[in-house]
């Protein structure tokens, strides 16, 4: 039997509050002097990393480690895959090394499901293309859920680039599997087609949203498509759905701010804004480790993996 | 007969709530006795039943000498040997006391001692969360069947079992009821 962690779909709402209670649990050892669990002791989990993440990659790392199973980086800058190797030949190749779970990064929407196919050891998705990155939803559950109790019922504002964003698919998909309600706010131009077929509410105006939010979390704008005419310019866009110290201000008092991170401080959110009290930008990082030693514990560390989807 | 009683038809009560009791107080004068009177004592509860246990001696001690030892919890979960024979099991709270269990004498309090692989577990998992001056082991039940050489320091009750029965602890926070029954294998949880 082999499991894997593709798609925030892969959850069901028992498997999604099994990650989230397990990664409360192992969040107690990063607090100890000895921050490390024999769990996954033997074991190897590779980071194959198609696309460049260090912070993704990271916390992949350090969750292995601290479950005491051997890690291994691969990163496709400078390896065979600039000399034209496919992804199933390198795939076979970590296989043949005796990798009993592999983290795929990939550019390309859909490359961890063909990976699934090739190999033995258990997929997690750690970004594909402009898919999903179910783990970041599961960190961003776990935080909110950290601070705001139960999520069924919550509203929850994502705001930016949904279009291109794998963080806003998965946390839709995660966040309504939990019970929250979530609405997008984007312009219209950075919205995906099918949005009407996600489980969400959809606002081009930010303001009539925010007040009613227990959590808003801004996307990344990133750089290359400032110019490509997703939005006339970048002012007019952190005008209309940057997170200002004023728009700030009319959110609940127990609101939190979230970002996946890395910010484009004065683009999608002020400065003051990423750096006030109710943001939870750099726990979210520390609780991304948590979360990821929970997802490879559950899928590795029993005889049967205790969540994901067959494949 | 209530519900309860009838679903543990094939089970035969071997303890029941006053015995527990006694053995308890019994194992509260024996750790005084044996640490001189209980000071830097701290109890751990192994999960599940384990806690519920050390609670329950928590409360002779304070009820016999006015002493609060200080109690906590320990999931040995990820430190057991046998997680890859089964589906990966959902944790369960450690808790350490606001003490800490640094230079103390630790007493590891279990409901069933088995095989010893649970408490091999426990060791480890104490190791890495500080250095007790000495540890110790209480069991309300010795059922035998050693697979590691441990031993118990204060047993409730030896029980001689064959390797076909099941003993299933029951008390009453968890299950509504104080009581050790013995019963046949497969039988129940």
């Amino acid at each position: 039997m082999k499991r894997h962690l593709i798609s925030a779909k892969d959850l069901t709402r028992d498997d999604a509050l099994l990650v989230l209670d397990t990664a409360e649990e192992l969040a107690r050892v990063s607090g100890r002097s000895v921050k490390k669990l024999p769990t996954l002791r033997g074991l190897t989990v590779v980071n194959l990393f198609f696309e460049d993440s260090t912070r993704t990659r990271i916390s992949f790392e350090a969750a292995a480690k601290r479950l005491s199973a051997d890690v291994i980086n691969f990163s496709a800058k400078g390896s065979s895959v600039s000399k034209g190797e496919s992804l199933k030949d390198t795939a076979l190749t970590l296989e043949a090394m005796g990798a009993d779970a592999v983290v795929i990064r990939h550019g390309a929407s859909g490359a961890p499901y063909r990976l699934a196919d090739w190999i033995n050891g258990n997929v997690i998705n750690a970004g594909d293309g402009t898919h999903e990155h179910p783990t970041q939803a599961l960190l961003d559950a776990y935080t909110m859920r950290r601070h705001l109790g139960s999520l069924d019922g919550r509203k929850i504002t994502i705001v930016g680039d949904v279009l291109h964003s794998r963080v806003a698919r998965s946390n839709v998909l995660l966040l309504s599997t939990l019970g929250a309600e979530v609405t997008l706010v984007a312009p219209p131009t950075l919205l995906p087609v099918s949005v009407g077929t996600w489980p969400c509410k959809v606002s081009y105006d930010l303001d009539s949203v925010l007040a009613k939010s227990d959590a808003v979390m801004m996307l990344r704008v990133q750089r290359e498509r400032m110019n490509a005419a997703y939005f006339p310019t970048v002012r007019e866009y952190s005008r209309r759905y940057g997170l200002s110290a004023e728009r700030y201000s009319h959110l609940p008092e127990h609101a939190i701010v979230m970002h996946p991170g890395p910010m484009n401080r004065g683009v999608e959110i002020a400065a003051e804004v990423a750096d006030s009290a109710r943001s939870t930008i750099v726990e979210q990082v520390g609780n991304g480790v948590s979360v990821r030693m929970a997802v490879l514990y559950l899928l590795l560390g029993g005889a049967q993996p205790a969540i994901g989807a067959d494949k | 007969m209530t519900a309860a009683q009838s679903q543990d038809a094939p089970y035969k009560a071997v303890l029941e709530a006053p015995e527990i009791r006694r053995a308890l107080t019994r194992i509260a004068h024996e750790i005084l006795e044996r640490t001189k009177g209980g000071s830097d004592v701290v109890l751990l509860g192994i999960q599940t039943r384990g806690v519920n246990l050390a609670r329950m001696l928590a409360e002779r001690f304070h009820e016999v000498e006015g002493l609060d030892i200080p109690c906590g919890s320990l999931d040995v979960t990820m430190y057991r040997d046998d997680l890859r024979m089964k589906p990966a099991r959902a944790l369960t709270k450690t808790e350490l006391p606001a003490e800490g269990i640094d230079d103390k004498t630790v007493v590891l309090v279990d409901d069933v001692l088995y095989s010893g692989r649970t408490i091999r577990a426990a060791l480890d998992a104490l190791n890495d969360l500080g250095r007790p001056r000495a540890v110790q082991l209480a069991v309300l039940v010795d059922r035998g069947h050693r697979e590691l050489p441990i031993r118990a320091d204060y047993v409730g009750k030896n029980l001689p079992t064959s390797s076909q029965e099941t003993v299933r602890v029951l008390l009453h926070d968890v299950d509504g009821r104080d009581a050790v029954l013995l019963g046949p294998k497969g039988d129940g949880k």
